[in-house]
């Protein structure tokens, strides 16, 4: 496990919020106290025995003192710095910040979290008004009779010697076109007042919704919850509960086929190897891929793409940072695989910004003619993201162009907000 | 005689109203209620200025202010778009197909009038 260079001063930071003595947590964890001081002063590299030991004195898991679980989170801060870049954020003091501060990161990112899902209701509220045809046409009704009233009431108050017949004439229009502006009104408040919620309207991103509801069940199922439908209805949204009722559905499917006794055993057998696996249960690949990511406890992340590249499924590895929103970097696998359906793409790769972290790719994709000989082909692409042991040798990937340091990539669209470092 | 001024509006109580403001002005002014119709009496009636409502049955504004700048014969002429408030597309269409002033819905009396006299150098 790598460790951050700054575990001593992390580890410090969580002694002195506990209120603990450096003898006592030196004692409980059977090092000397100044062997301990060297270490809290990052003076001395530390084992992960040791590390363990000092952890559990501290009540914390080792997780959270060697820093690992600060990648996601640093992670989500780039991305927040990325979009506040006038601020100036001390990108080369991050790992510093969050070893310090691991709360105030955490509302960082908490923060930016929200931002970007409420940019998104907005720019899903700003199409509905622009390409809503009901809310422009009740919005035009009401613009025009009351430009018609506000013109019409000028004259009329304003021309002193206004003919009786004009006057006569104005007035009724004055009258027709004031029913016309309070009935415009009364339609433009009923639409509004409609009543479907927020979540009803799909503002709350539903693929973000089922990935957090998947992640809360550590992205597995068990049979007798997939029987069951699995609390699908939990979900708030409709959208939400229908992509949920479909993943579902897809992975009882998968677990009918790929039934776990055997399953496991063929696994210990080959490997997570899923030609082999969907040619020995004559299945196809990509529920084989999905089968290895749900399994209990299953380490393995896996990302699914549709024909168009758009992200339809994100399960995170560790040390595997996923773009939350827009487009992911085109070196992944999974586009080289998308290119060239049925052909497995198998590589290792080394994601940006992990302290040279590596992880063994497969990718693959199938093609589908839900309508037939005539009908539209479509594509289906993933790739199983493995660990794998540090290799010079590794394809240099990065997770979204605007978070990724790498320097002079061929594959580059647009800036970094970050530059490389050594 | 006054000058001319050929309004192309669907809304009768809008173009009444207007109407009058700029008759009381000393501008002459003929009333067109229909898209489909108001091309044609650009050309038969030759205007010194056109105002023209974005959305009109039959043909759009944009599609009549487009055909009034292909045309040779018109392609100078004063036109005056009226647009709903706050649909700043619509506007910028009609300012890439070549509208010369824009007014938008609703719109005070001085206002439209002040315009239509600054368009006609007035």
């Amino acid at each position: 496990m790598p460790m951050s260079a700054l575990t001593g001063t992390r580890l410090r930071e969580r002694r002195l919020a506990a209120g603990r003595r450096q003898a006592d947590v030196a004692a409980a964890a059977g090092v000397s106290a100044s062997y301990l001081n060297l270490i809290e002063h990052n003076r001395r590299r530390v084992s992960g025995a040791v590390l363990d030991r000092i952890a559990a004195a501290l009540g914390l898991d080792r997780e959270a003192v060697s820093g690992q679980r600060d990648v996601a989170l640093m992670d989500d801060l780039r991305t927040a710095a990325a979009r506040a870049e006038d601020a100036g954020a001390e990108l080369d003091r991050l790992q510093d910040f969050v070893g310090r501060y691991p709360g105030w990161a955490a509302v960082i990112a908490n923060l930016h979290g929200r931002v970007a899902v409420l940019e998104r209701a907005l720019e899903a509220l700003n199409d509905r008004m622009t390409h809503d045809p009901h809310l422009s046409q009740a919005l035009h009704e009401v613009l025009s009779s009351l430009s018609s009233v506000r013109s019409t009431a000028a004259i009329l108050s304003e021309t002193a010697d206004l003919d009786p017949d004009w006057t006569a004439r104005f007035h009724r229009n004055l009258y027709q076109d004031s029913e016309r502006l309070a009935l415009g009104a009364e339609a433009l408040v009923a639409y509004l007042d409609a009543g479907t919620g927020v979540e009803e309207q799909g503002i709350a991103a539903p693929q973000e919704e089922l990935e957090d509801w998947l992640k809360r069940r550590d992205w597995s199922f068990s049979d007798a919850e997939l029987a069951a439908g699995a609390g699908v209805t939990a979900l708030a949204s409709g959208a939400a509960r229908e992509l949920a009722r479909a993943h579902v559905a897809r992975a009882a499917a998968d677990a009918a086929v790929l039934q776990m006794e055997p399953f496991m055993a063929a696994l210990t057998a080959a490997g997570p190897d899923p030609l082999a696996l969907a040619a020995r249960f004559g299945t196809d690949v990509l529920g084989v891929m999905r089968r290895l990511a749900a399994l209990p406890g299953s380490e393995a992340g896996l990302v699914a793409c549709d024909a168009s590249g758009t992200l339809t499924f994100r399960k995170p590895a560790s040390g595997f940072p996923l773009p939350r929103f827009g487009a992911a970097c085109p070196l992944w696998p999974l586009y080289a695989a998308l290119g060239r359906p049925m052909v497995p793409v198998e590589s290792v790769v080394q994601m940006a910004g992990q302290g040279g972290l590596c992880h063994r790719i497969i990718a693959y994709c199938q093609t589908s003619y839900p309508q037939g000989l005539r009908g539209p082909e479509l594509r289906e692409a993933a790739m199983l993201i493995l660990p794998a042991a540090q290799d010079a040798a590794a394809l240099k990937i990065g997770s979204s162009c605007r978070i990724c340091p790498r320097g002079g990539c061929p594959a580059r669209r647009e800036p970094s907000i970050l530059t490389e470092t050594a | 005689m006054g000058q001319h001024v050929l309004l192309i509006e669907d809304e009768p109580n809008i173009a009444e109203a207007i109407r009058f403001i700029l008759s009381r002005d000393g501008f002459r002014v003929t009333h067109l209620a229909d898209g489909a119709t108001a091309l044609a009496g650009v050309r038969a009636l030759r205007p010194d200025l056109v105002i023209l409502d974005h959305m009109l049955p039959g043909l759009s504004g944009l599609e009549i202010l487009t055909a009034i700048r292909a045309d040779p014969a018109t392609t100078d002429l004063p036109v005056m778009m009226l647009t709903a408030k706050g649909q700043g597309r619509d506007r910028e269409a009609a300012e890439r197909a070549g509208a010369s002033r824009f007014m938008a819905k609703p719109f005070s009396n001085s206002e439209i009038l002040a315009e239509v006299r600054a368009m006609m150098g007035r």
